[in-house]
């Protein structure tokens, strides 16, 4: 058994078809774990709760994706009913169960999301069943990959990439810039304020919520292809992208998208040198910035 | 004012230091009471489903009480607890499978592994804010559980701990033996509970409450809030993982389970159950738990359903756990007699 082999890792950097490779499938795990934290991240900002439940958006967005995709056959409209359905999920989920315990203790916030992180899990496995599923790639994407500089890309990597960075681009820009985002940054700071305005919070927070469900739900529908489903892949999902907003710091965006990359480079160049420690590397990264950042890397601006 | 507020804040300080003695011969007396009935059950029902359940709960029980000295009394919501469940289930197998020292030295051997992991990983977490703290310590539990699936040579991966745990006989106790093995589960069980209780009621015991209600002002009259937190972390460590143990035992085995997020989770869900703010709060919530566990396993696959549903009906509907409704009970029919 290798514990750490550092030549291949060393040989890897030095080559640089490997190292295309190797980065691609770095970037594609950080802007997956990128849109997955980001609407963590979003949540808290604004409603100063972790929704601990939120890798379940993830996984009920590959769910669909599949579903729509094996009845319709279009791949843009399983990717579409992978982020509607996440978002009527997280709205009805907010306002039904979330909204009833903020402002009470961190305790009861966990307990249920825990509760439901249970409930949704057996949903998935009563729909769905057990046993692993796969998409398959869809037609339009099954093409020779591409070779940058001696090193394979498949194109739909391509547009997974695209489609995140598109996401955080208009994510972004619509939080600073728009009507909408001023009045979400404003409920982040003073909601009480925001309400004694004549806007009604109660629709900003479901709003958010169902914005940030979307978000994971689009990851989940983006790695459908990609990745095997199955009930509980929401789980490991939800620590990396906790890892990640705790590297970025809780409520910022860039943040989120720099911790995600970070993790993602993290993850593939890691399975090269340590094959045995990939994970264990993620968690002593995360201990090195919660000792020397205690906020995370851009823990003070608030989205 | 200030003078004022820092005579009151140091009052309940002082009041425990007067009654501590006269307490400590009632929780012995309870201990030695809890431990005879415990003993004699056997002799009066002698099915081994009902030992088997005991078993159980002491494993069980241990882990979520000391849950409770860091979630009910500190403050501290751990979401990661259960990784010293499944350290301590490993540790002391491990221990027994490779080198074949006596039960007790594994036990204690055990105990310092799970100390050394404990300080290290509780120094990280301690100073995090009560989210972070969740999380991370859950981050935790995740590290140590992927460690024991990828590091199959020694741990045997997602197949856990198999072939049994060797259990040789020591000081007249065959652990292999059902009865011995039931006997020392509530030995331990009781000894646990009662340095439990002991540290609860002990002058650090209310510096811990104290902490939970106001670290700021904890700090302010000279409490090393940061080393307060971390010595609790420890020892409810070590209590976990002597839950562990005892489950490694029961099953002759441990399984990656042991480690998974879901214990924590549990773990939680107990504390509520039961309610945090009496002591005996997660022991009879972890007596309700197995029963509801073992009740909707027999009736349908889906017990996640079920048991999120219970723990939403508790969360949101009840808002409390079901000791507390006791207490709350009696509080109020005292205050009628009264009146």
């Amino acid at each position: 058994m290798i514990l750490v082999d550092l030549d291949a890792l060393a040989s890897c950097l030095t080559s640089p078809s490997c190292l295309v490779t190797q980065t691609t499938s770095g970037l594609i795990i950080g802007m997956l774990l990128f849109l997955v934290a980001v609407g963590l991240t979003l949540i808290f900002g604004v409603l100063k709760v972790v929704n601990f439940s939120h890798g379940a958006f993830y996984m009920f967005g590959a769910y669909f994706a599949m579903t729509a995709y094996q009845l319709t056959g279009s791949f843009a409209l399983a990717i579409l009913s992978g982020a509607a359905g996440t978002a009527i999920l997280g709205l009805i989920f907010e306002r039904v169960f979330m909204s009833r315990v903020y402002g009470r203790d961190v305790l009861m916030q966990l307990l249920v999301c825990y509760a439901f992180v249970l409930i949704f899990d057996d949903v998935v496995r009563m729909i769905w069943g057990p046993e692993f599923k796969s998409m398959g790639m869809p037609a339009a994407f099954q093409v020779p990959p591409l070779f940058i500089a001696g090193g394979v890309v498949p194109p739909y990597y391509l547009l997974l990439i695209g489609v995140a960075l598109a996401a955080a681009a208009v994510l972004g820009l619509g939080l600073a810039r728009s009507r909408i985002g001023k009045v979400i940054r404003a409920a982040a700071h003073n909601p009480g304020m925001v309400s004694a305005l004549g806007i009604n919070t109660g629709l900003i927070y479901g709003g958010v919520f169902a914005l940030g469900g979307m978000l994971a739900g689009l990851a989940g529908a983006l790695a459908a292809p990609v990745r095997s489903l199955t009930p509980g892949m929401g789980f490991s999902v939800l620590i990396e992208s906790f890892i990640v907003t705790v590297i970025g710091g809780m409520g910022s965006i860039l943040g989120a998208l720099i911790g995600a990359l970070l993790i993602g480079l993290i993850r593939s160049f890691g399975s090269l040198g340590f094959p045995l420690f990939t994970e264990g590397l993620m968690y002593l990264f995360m201990v090195i910035v919660l000792v020397s950042r205690p906020t995370g890397l851009f823990g003070k601006e608030v989205a | 004012m200030t003078e004022l507020q820092a005579g009151q804040s140091a009052q309940p300080l002082e009041v425990p230091r007067i009654e501590t003695r006269p307490q400590r011969y009632r929780d012995v007396l309870i201990a030695l009471a809890a431990f005879v009935l415990l003993a004699l059950l056997p002799m009066v029902f002698g099915s081994k489903q009902l030992l088997d359940f005991v078993i159980r709960c002491a494993a069980y029980g241990l882990f979520a009480t000391s849950l409770n000295l860091l979630v009910g009394y500190t403050g501290l919501i751990s979401f990661g607890h259960g990784m010293f469940f499944g350290l301590g289930a490993y540790g002391f197998g491990l221990m027994m499978q490779k080198t074949g020292v006596p039960i007790p030295v594994a036990f204690v051997a055990t105990l310092a592994m799970t100390f050394v992991v404990a300080v290290v990983i509780g120094a990280i977490c301690v100073r995090l804010k009560e989210i972070y703290f969740a999380f991370v310590t859950l981050a935790f539990q995740m590290l140590i559980h992927s460690t024991i699936l990828s590091w199959q040579s020694l741990t045997g991966g997602d197949q856990g701990l198999r072939g049994g745990i060797p259990r040789p006989p020591f000081l007249g106790i065959d652990l292999s033996n059902h009865l011995h093995l039931y006997i020392t589960s509530c030995a331990l069980l009781v000894i646990g509970l009662f340095l439990m209780r002991q540290i609860a009621q002990s002058p650090f015991g209310y510096t811990l409450r104290m902490i939970r209600d106001n670290a700021t002002r904890a700090s302010f009259i000279g409490i090393d809030v940061w080393r307060a937190k971390l010595t609790i972390f420890v020892l409810a460590a070590l209590f976990a993982a002597t839950g562990g143990m005892i489950m490694a035992l029961f099953v002759s085995g441990a399984y990656p389970e042991f480690a998974y997020w879901t214990i924590s989770g549990e773990g939680i869900f107990i504390n509520m159950l039961g309610g945090v703010t009496t002591f005996l709060g997660p022991m009879v919530g972890t007596v309700l738990l197995l029963i509801l566990n073992d009740t909707v396993t027999r009736l349908t696959e889906y017990q996640g359903i079920v048991l999120g549903v219970v723990i939403l009906f508790f969360a949101i509907g009840l808002r409390k756990g079901l000791m507390d409704f006791v207490v709350e009970w009696f509080a109020q029919r005292r205050g009628e007699g009264r009146g």
